[in-house]
């Protein structure tokens, strides 16, 4: 697969806190890396570490032991050239508008007196267009929502030109359609720029279909890593998040068969998966089978669907599943 | 923005002139106008009005505002709460400690001094600014929660305003005179010498500060986003301490503990230019610190033109109002 040098590599690293004399260890003994034009999802249940992990990686925390290994992917050694985060931390500044929020991107490039110049301007100008916050430029982070503030965040990431960027849960309180902007865009960006992209999420399904590798954590300290199908197949996603009620081998959500009747269902598509959908979520099998007591079947009529239901040797019609499920 | 910034100084102009013309001697504006181009006036005791009491003045308004305020601009930004300034932390209170010390305690042994020597003051209010910074940086690194912090602050200046009490309770009346008056703040009185030596205490402070734009800009988005382009924090942090102790310190010291100059006049400058730049703010809250301190001392000297009002009581009766003129149009006051 890939075997390019990584931009970041760790030599038996250990995360965790240090108080005192008590120390916590959330991970031990790490030697994982990124390499360009991949992206990680780094998954786990809460409190397994993973923001931690993604601060002693920036450098923005010290690790227990072991170290945090940069090959320069950029000319310099400076650690605010190779690595870019988008972190959870809120912004108590909320004045601050999102072009001074981009600036900033700029700013490890830039001297005390912290003046642009053309191609710096330039990089900011393409991180505005791949994240396509242009429109977003002269408001205030307060006027913004959830969705266009990560957008932001990761346009500023981008300014500031790094091969790797570190995400921490940025897909966090948001609606579908921005998480998958979001999940998207930065494979798009792994792909396109070469960047190593490492992001911790909860986002399962997302991750499974657009990660190319996933760093999975539980409570022992270390991180499996793999490609997200063998992950599934091996049963390792089972045994970490212990899914109560979710089949991961067909992706769904486990229904009992609580009414203990077995229907007929007959036709394709869209429309029969859903319906099929809806009769296991009101608790029937479904069959086929032609000696079922029910039998359903789904006739097409292009823009609509409508269903025959035969029961009892009485055929009934109904147009949409709502008044399906009401004459069962 | 030059528009803006030209009405700006040219503001400051009418006001210093505003300033240079009151006082409890009348002097026709052409006069000294006379007095300050060519040193010469109809009047010999006009030029000595004009050049040892009112140039000072109101040359100290204008250090003295500048320095508070680009203070308080760093300490809101460091701790990323619109409420902090010199004052409010405990560095005003931690100078009057100092000074206190020095002159009520009868072991110090300067408590003859009835006019104490300028660096002594400077040196006494600076060692008890930086005495309560350091305290509170310390319990800065143990709270995360800035509520808790500015109640710590208020607090070390409850204490220490405790320690003066008692001190003033056990000292003579003649040892309290010095102390009592400094505390009321004073622009006037101040010799050339001790415009010297503000004048390098606010270049000083704020070429620190100057230095530190990147960094103050950065410390908007957090310490870890900070740390991840490439700031040192606690180098950073230092550095916004000590401008900030240097600068209160030297005003404190000559000027007696100014309120909230510092606190209001980053608020009055983000509204006048919405921006959040440092390298455009800190100029602009110099100059603003400047006319307000001018425009308090102008309305000092108004009621009946004779009396004198300490500034103190005129700080915060100007700013009080505005700031909270400002929270209740905008809802909100953000750093």
């Amino acid at each position: 697969m890939n075997i390019q040098r990584p931009y970041l590599s760790t030599a038996d690293l250990s995360v965790g806190y240090r108080r005192a004399s008590l120390e916590n260890r959330l991970f031990e003994d790490l030697n994982v890396a990124l390499r360009g034009g991949e992206m990680i999802c780094f998954m786990g249940p809460n409190g397994a570490g993973k923001s931690s992990l993604l601060r002693t990686l920036a450098g923005l925390q010290q690790p227990l032991a072991g170290k945090v290994n940069l090959h320069a992917g950029s000319p310099t050694e400076n650690i605010s050239h190779q690595i870019a985060v988008v972190l959870t931390d809120r912004i108590n500044a909320a004045n601050l508008t999102v072009e001074d929020i981009l600036n900033f991107g700029r700013y490890p490039y830039l001297g005390w007196s912290i003046h642009l110049n053309h191609e710096d301007k330039r990089i900011i100008q393409r991180s505005v267009e791949q994240v396509q916050v242009g429109p977003l430029l002269k408001k205030r982070l307060y006027e913004l929502s959830d969705g266009q503030l990560q957008m932001v965040m990761i346009a500023r990431a981008l300014a500031q030109d790094t091969p790797t960027i570190l995400l921490d849960e940025p897909t966090a309180h948001l609606d579908l359609n921005n998480r998958l902007e979001i999940m998207n865009l930065l494979r798009q960006l792994s792909r396109s720029m070469g960047k190593a992209i490492l992001l911790a999420t909860h986002e399962l399904d997302l991750a499974l279909q657009t990660a190319d590798l996933i760093w999975l954590t539980g409570n022992k300290r270390n991180i499996i890593s793999g490609l997200p199908e063998d992950l599934v197949l091996n049963g390792i996603f089972d045994e970490i998040f212990r899914f109560k009620g979710f089949d991961l081998q067909t992706g769904k959500v486990v229904h009992d068969a609580f009414r203990n009747k077995a229907i007929d269902l007959r036709g394709e598509g869209p429309a029969y998966l859903w319906t099929k959908n809806a009769l296991e979520r009101n608790g029937y099998t479904v069959v086929r089978d032609e000696s079922a007591e029910i039998s359903i079947t789904l006739v097409q009529e292009l823009p609509k669907s409508k269903w025959l239901i035969k029961k009892n040797n009485s055929v009934t019609e109904a147009d949409s599943l709502e008044k399906l499920m009401n004459s069962l | 923005m030059t528009i803006r910034w030209t009405f700006l100084l040219l503001f400051l102009l009418l006001l210093f002139a505003l300033n240079l013309s009151l006082g409890s001697v009348r002097i026709p504006l052409p006069e000294i106008a006379k007095i300050i181009f060519t040193g010469e006036a109809s009047q010999k005791v006009w030029t000595d009005i004009i050049w040892d009491f009112r140039m000072t003045k109101a040359l100290t308004c204008v250090l003295a505002g500048s320095a508070l305020a680009a203070a308080g601009l760093q300490m809101q930004t460091l701790f990323r709460n619109a409420l902090a300034g010199p004052d409010v932390l405990g560095l005003s209170s931690g100078a009057s400690l100092a000074v206190a010390l020095l002159f009520m305690t009868p072991w110090s042994g300067f408590g003859f001094l009835s006019t104490p020597h300028p660096l002594l003051l400077s040196m006494a209010a600076t060692v008890g600014c930086v005495g309560v910074l350091i305290v509170m940086l310390v319990v800065a690194r143990k709270l995360d929660d800035h509520v808790s912090l500015l109640i710590v602050g208020l607090m070390v200046g409850a204490a220490t305003a405790s320690i003066v009490s008692v001190l003033q309770y056990l000292s003579k009346a003649e040892e309290m005179q010095v102390y009592i008056i400094w505390t009321f703040g004073s622009l006037g009185g101040l010799d050339w010498l001790e415009i010297k030596i503000l004048t390098l205490a606010l270049i000083a402070g704020s070429s620190l500060a100057f230095s530190q734009v990147k960094s103050l800009n950065l410390w908007l988005l957090g310490d870890n986003y900070a740390m991840s382009m490439g700031i040192r924090v606690k180098r950073a942090r230092f550095i916004f301490i000590l401008s900030a102790s240097i600068l209160t310190g030297a005003v404190t010291a000559f000027c007696g503990p100014i309120a909230f100059v510092g606190l209001a006049v980053p608020h009055l400058t983000r509204l006048v230019i919405s921006t959040h730049n440092h390298k455009i703010l800190l100029p602009a809250v110099l100059a603003g610190g400047a006319a307000l301190l001018l425009l308090c001392d102008i309305l000092a000297h108004l009621p009946g033109s004779t009396y004198v009002l300490p500034i103190n009581a005129l700080t915060a009766l100007i700013g009080a109002p505005v700031v909270i003129w400002i929270i209740v149009k905008n809802k909100r006051l953000r750093i």
